[in-house]
């Protein structure tokens, strides 16, 4: 029971931070909104399309996952800042369960993206996004994006558990989320690429989770060489299936580094 | 009773390539205060890291308020304060906020909690900045504002390590201030510092160390005793270093010491200040100006010197 109000009061912090740094909370809503407009109106136009709705369709659910998962550099730089300014120390000195600091933070991330993901969605709508999946599959596409985020947290939380520094560990992510985000079929499908990485990017997490949106948000999907392989004729399955791996490995190895006491 | 035992404790790292602790041993009465002095890698955080439980020792054995710091490190956390080198609180939020925090932390319940924070503010007279940010507080206020933190429930036992690193005159006075306070509360603390003067102000006694291992110990004015107290220095033009020495040595009994380089003459004195004056009606009849006068208190340095034979280095 007190493992889960030592977590709360850590997501609690998290949500001050933001109410005195409001600056964060701008520019975190207001980044995947720029991408929203960007994607839509330079590339929307140039990037054709059978699907019905035009490229707007297609780009809504790569930009929310995209966005989903770019979080994590931010939840591995604010960690890896804690642990600099002595601030982890104080928090594994107090009696306090040794999961409630890095449980906290993952709460309060999805927070963030819950609020992230309202902000975008009305901008899609804006924009000319029109999900037709039905108000029940719209709403799980959500919650699915929401557990994708919070699955990719964890990473985040090792990273910053591990990392000597703020910046580096936030470019270090960033150097990995970006390529991993566009070798995928969020942006473009994955039938212009070379065979080759036309499997690594349907594999890819990433177009998984797309993939799975877009059949939520009431789309069709299109695949190369990879039609017919199991990621393409359930994409969902496969996510969740990622989305578990992700929490079983990086769940018990952050919260041993953080218990960690050699160092 | 004793409240900290370390025995023998060793602590490497990378792979054993660099000894932090090198069979440490030391103890803490209960209600007393200990200061563990020593240079910048001489092990006093790491020491302090293992007996708070951030850290595991690789041999060697350590109890804090008679509880093993490896077998039960939850229950030592429920009866140790903490309070850092580097102030550890959150600095986007105020002090009110991370104190209430704190003591959500520490499970006060939220009534508590808050009434606790502002009776800390109220104390440590940080009322006034209780809703600004840390960012804006003085290094003192950041530091005073850490120490509450780790005094929210009354801990038993308080760890600070280099309480006053970095703070200017009046910050340290401050937080001396505070930590006497805390002292006479019935308090039993384990400090480390770098400044002797720190550790004669604010301890019962001293363990000296160096290379991760005790060299000497014992109360502030024994060790005084073997570092030889305060110096009487003066210095002079270069051609009248030999008529300074004969009025130092005449003031202190004890032959001078002459530096050539420095052009300086000193000799210890028992009576600082009656010396002082003496030396100085002593050099105005003689019509000596002297370029520089005063009374020199122990350093760490002067402590190594006398204990080791040479100087306080920092290894890393």
């Amino acid at each position: 029971m007190n493992a889960i109000t030592d977590a709360l009061i850590i997501t609690k912090r998290q949500l001050l931070q933001l109410s005195r740094v409001p600056e964060v909370l701008i520019f975190s809503t207001l980044q995947p909104v720029m991408f929203v407009l960007l994607f839509r109106y330079v590339f929307g136009g140039s990037i054709s399309t059978d699907s019905p709705g035009g490229y707007v369709q297609l780009l809504m659910p790569g930009i929310f996952v995209q966005t989903v998962a770019f979080t994590l550099a931010g939840t591995a730089s604010g960690l890896a800042e804690d642990m600099g300014k002595g601030l982890i120390d104080r928090f594994r000195s107090l009696p306090i369960s040794r999961s409630a600091v890095v449980v906290g933070r993952t709460l309060g991330d999805s927070l963030l993206n819950i609020l992230v993901l309202i902000v975008m969605g009305i901008a899609g709508y804006v924009v000319g996004w029109r999900p037709t999946g039905g108000l029940l599959n719209t709403a799980l596409a959500f919650l699915f994006l929401l557990a994708f985020g919070y699955a990719l947290s964890w990473t985040g939380i090792y990273a910053g558990l591990a990392a000597r520094d703020a910046r580096v560990v936030q470019n270090i992510s960033f150097f990995i989320t970006f390529p991993l985000t566009f070798l995928s079929n969020a942006f473009a499908p994955t039938t212009g690429m070379p065979r080759a990485l036309q499997y690594f990017a349907e594999w890819n997490p990433v177009s998984t989770m797309v993939a799975a949106c877009r059949e939520l948000f009431g789309l069709e999907n299109q695949f190369g060489a990879t039609a017919g392989s199991f990621p393409s004729e359930y994409p969902l399955i496969t996510s969740i299936f990622y989305m578990l791996l992700i929490m079983a490995i990086f769940v018990p190895l952050s919260v041993r580094k953080y218990a960690n006491k050699a160092k | 009773m004793k409240s900290v035992i370390a025995e023998n404790l060793v602590k490497t790292y990378r792979k054993g390539e660099v000894k932090a602790l090198d069979g440490l041993s030391l103890d803490v009465e209960e209600g007393t205060v200990l200061s563990v002095l020593g240079p910048n890698g001489a092990g006093k955080t790491t020491t302090v890291r293992i007996l708070a439980t951030l850290l595991s020792p690789d041999s060697g054995h350590a109890t804090v308020g008679g509880i093993d710091v490896v077998k039960h490190p939850d229950k030592v956390r429920e009866i140790i304060g903490l309070s850092g080198q580097y102030a550890a609180v959150d600095e986007t939020l105020t002090g009110w906020d991370n104190l209430v925090m704190f003591g959500r932390l520490y499970h006060l319940g939220k009534k508590a909690s808050i009434a606790r924070a502002e009776e800390l503010l109220e104390r440590f007279s940080l009322t006034d900045s209780a809703k600004r940010p840390i960012k804006t507080y003085s290094g003192g206020m950041r530091r005073r504002l850490d120490l509450a933190a780790a005094i929210i429930v009354k801990p038993k036992i308080l760890f600070l390590d280099e309480p006053t690193t970095g703070l200017d005159p009046r910050g340290r006075q401050e937080m001396w201030g505070v930590i006497n306070e805390l002292v006479e509360s019935g308090v039993t603390l384990l400090l480390t510092t770098q400044y002797l003067e720190e550790a004669d102000h604010l301890a019962d006694e001293i363990v000296v160390i160096d290379h991760g291992k005790v060299i000497a110990r014992g109360t502030s004015d024994a060790l005084k005793k073997d570092v030889g107290g305060e110096r009487l220095e003066v210095i002079v033009e270069a051609d009248q270093l030999k008529l300074a020495a004969e009025i130092i040595t005449r003031i202190s009994g004890v032959a001078a010491h002459i530096d050539e380089g420095m052009r300086s003459v000193s000799s210890p004195v028992k009576n600082g200040t009656q010396s002082l004056l003496e030396a100085l009606r002593e050099f105005d009849s003689a019509k000596l100006h002297p370029l520089d006068i005063g009374l020199k208190r122990p350093s760490l340095d002067d402590v190594f010197l006398a204990l080791t034979g040479h100087a306080a280095e920092e290894t890393k």
